[in-house]
């Protein structure tokens, strides 16, 4: 499946995992894979810190005004990556503001009266927010919305907003605003959950986890898991040093036979270690794969990010075309 | 301070972003004080199951549960429930047990304990200063939840305490005539809004709720300020646990900011995952050099793969670096990436000689 093709199944793809798992770095690489495939895309950010302005060298926070965070144009015919913070707070002052409370709305938030229904009401902030994610993917503020999520467990809470406000308020404008959150949520067309993980023991077990309980309580449709820092295929590792070095009439110096092996040995039995939890991933969750390399030879930064919107886009042209029949 | 006086501590808290090994670091810091024959007892947020298994938390408990083993102290484990632990103060501060229940009951009341962003930190710390007022145990490691917000735990005490001296539901209870003369017009048009859009219902609960609540909010308040001042005492160590990624290490940088500027400082950092350094002759330039020079042969591949984590021993020192300069004085240890996820006593062993022994 091409780059573009994957990309434009859906407006909306949430990046969802665990803390540690790299959900940010793939958020940025998914963002500028959709770029270079020529399609506009913004970031949102909703938890107002991440490494996210960082990974693409800006050096400011981003804000609720967008930026360009990479900008398109030349002879790659690559779109802009913008990006912008949509944090509880924001969403919830542009909700009083357009109810014709903008007078009243700072004061508000500063009295915490807010909090109090904020508490009285779990949920609100997670519906604002998500109501306005829902206008930008109406608005066509871009051909690709990626949002990162919060870190993992909340992340269903955060998704669940939806149907547990439904449950919970009967009428009024939060009801309809639940109403086509849930209607956001579950069409595949219009947004999708991508979760990230690691080829670990306990990232798997909680991407597992995570899965399940979003197609169920939630309803969302889930797009292929991405398994990050997968260390690249090597082969020749058990290769005796010495006798390479023989073989080649090269010589060692003191202490280098024993780096050599030993480095050998340990990317042999972490590799092992991978492709067991990759086959335990494998079984337990039926969803496609995007494998993702470990970059060992730059640190995270845009031409890091550009590696990986390299390797995201290969592993997508490795995933089958999706059966016209079955869209 | 040194890393290996922790273990002998009153009470220690360890901090930092998700996924960079906190509990696993909490728990083998409780264990090292059980092998120095202290009554020690980890408090755990959220541990992997299989850990979780390994320390006898199947499932959520309030009371700490002692796990046996060869050791002269004893180690001890609770895996936080943060409902019962809420529902127990609100017992212990109400006036009788029909005040008790007028609250337990309230639907609001059972938003704040269950759901309230930051009452799982308030929780944790409420535990803490429980666990350390009641003196059976020489030594309380407590983990912190993954926060949203760096420090909520440090700030949770006061949110709750701000929510309950909220002027305007202080007003909301009074009697109706005072009533209407004291709201001001804006907050008489917030309530209608709030009334509309989520139902009066809600405003019905908050208004109960304060009113169930009336008389106990000194209780409340002086017993945040004592879990304040047990966090700010010097006997207590914090411990930022971090692991050598560039966006991890903005993150503890940003956490030990905050921690300073809270008066509370850094008492010793722990960085995980660190990978092995592979002998010290050259450096990962050179062998990337000689990989390219060898490319296609035998001896080519193993430079290649020895090249590939030496630079990334070299960015992460650098990381670590940059963290220790910025914690300092406090001490560092370094704990190396392990063979396998950490789920069982013998795991935890294994990281506390790092810590403990500087086992390289």
């Amino acid at each position: 499946m091409d780059p573009a093709g994957f990309c434009s199944q859906t407006r909306v793809l949430i990046v969802a995992g665990k803390g540690g798992v790299g959900k940010t770095t793939v958020s940025a690489a998914l963002a500028r894979m959709a770029a270079l495939a020529g399609l506009t895309t913004l970031i949102v950010e909703i938890e107002g810190k991440s490494g996210l302005a960082g990974a693409f060298g800006r050096r400011q926070p981003l804000t609720y005004e967008e930026v360009t965070l990479a900008p398109g144009g030349g002879r790659s015919g690559a779109a802009d990556v913008r990006a912008r913070t949509l944090t509880p707070d924001d969403a919830l002052l542009e909700y009083l503001r357009e109810h014709g409370l903008r007078r009243v709305s700072r004061r508000l938030l500063n009295s915490g009266a807010v909090d109090v229904v904020a508490t009285a009401v779990p949920g609100i902030k997670d519906i604002l927010v998500l109501g306005k994610v829902k206008q930008l993917e109406r608005d066509s503020a871009a051909d690709l919305i990626v949002l990162d999520a919060p870190a993992a467990g909340h992340a269903v809470t955060f998704l669940m907003s939806a149907s547990g406000l439904l449950d919970a308020v009967r009428v009024g404008p939060i009801r309809t605003q639940a109403q086509e959150v849930m209607g956001l949520l579950t069409d595949p067309t219009r947004c999708q959950v991508l979760l990230v993980t690691l080829p670990e023991e306990t990232p798997v077990n909680e991407v597992v986890e995570t899965a399940f309980k979003l197609e169920d309580r939630v309803g969302v449709s889930l797009a292929p898991v991405v398994v990050n820092g997968i260390y690249p295929p090597m082969t020749g590792l058990d290769v005796d040093p010495v006798a390479a070095a023989e073989a080649n009439g090269a010589h060692l110096r003191d202490g280098e036979a024993a780096a050599l092996r030993s480095a050998a040995e340990f990317r042999r039995h972490r590799q092992e270690l991978q492709a067991e939890q990759i086959a335990r991933l494998t079984d337990a969750l039926p969803l496609p794969q995007l494998r993702l390399p470990f970059v060992f030879t730059t640190e995270l930064g845009p031409s890091g990010i550009d590696t990986l919107a390299a390797a995201l886009g290969d592993a997508v042209r490795a995933l089958p075309e999706p059966h016209p029949a079955s869209r | 301070m040194r890393i290996t006086d922790l273990p002998d501590q009153g009470v220690v808290v360890c901090c930092g972003s998700g996924g960079v090994g906190k509990t696993t670091a909490a728990a083998a810091l409780a264990l090292e004080g059980a092998r120095r024959g202290r009554r020690a007892c980890v408090v755990t947020i959220d541990p992997a199951k299989r850990l979780a298994d390994a320390l006898g938390l199947a499932e959520l408990t309030n009371t700490p549960g002692r796990i046996d083993g060869d050791w002269p102290g004893e180690l001890w484990a609770l895996m936080l429930d943060t409902k019962t632990t809420f529902d127990n103060l609100v017992v212990r501060y109400a006036g009788g047990p029909d005040q008790a229940r007028r609250i337990l009951e309230n639907g609001l009341y059972r938003n704040i304990s269950g759901a309230l962003s930051g009452t799982q930190e308030y929780m944790a710390m409420e535990k803490l200063y429980e666990l350390h007022e009641e003196a059976q145990f020489d030594l309380v490691v407590v983990d912190t939840p993954p926060s949203r917000n760096a420090l909520d735990f440090l700030d949770a005490p006061r949110r709750l305490t701000r929510l309950l001296d909220n002027r305007i539901f202080r007003l909301l209870i009074m009697p109706t005539r005072a009533y209407l003369k004291a709201v001001s017009a804006a907050t008489q048009a917030f309530l209608r809004t709030v009334s509309k859009v989520v139902g009066s219902e809600v405003v019905g609960d908050a208004v109960a709720f304060f009113q169930a609540f009336e008389g106990m909010e000194q209780g409340f308040r002086d017993r945040a300020q004592k879990v304040s001042e047990l966090l700010a005492d010097p006997a207590t160590a914090f411990v930022l646990v971090a692991s050598p990624r560039a966006d991890t290490v903005d993150e503890a940088i940003y956490f030990a900011d905050k921690l300073q500027e809270a008066g509370i400082g850094v008492d010793a950092l722990i960085v995980n995952r660190l990978h092995p350094r592979f002998g010290d002759v050259g450096s990962g330039g050179t062998d990337r050099e000689r990989a390219d020079t060898l490319a296609g042969t035998d001896l080519g591949v193993l430079y290649a793969n020895l090249a590939d984590f030496r630079e990334v021993s070299e960015r992460e020192e650098s990381h670590f670096a940059e963290l220790a300069t910025k914690v300092a004085p406090a001490p560092v240890a370094r704990v190396p990436f392990l063979a396998g996820d950490v789920h069982d006593l013998d795991g935890l062993a294994t990281i506390g000689s790092h810590l403990f022994e500087g086992v390289a």
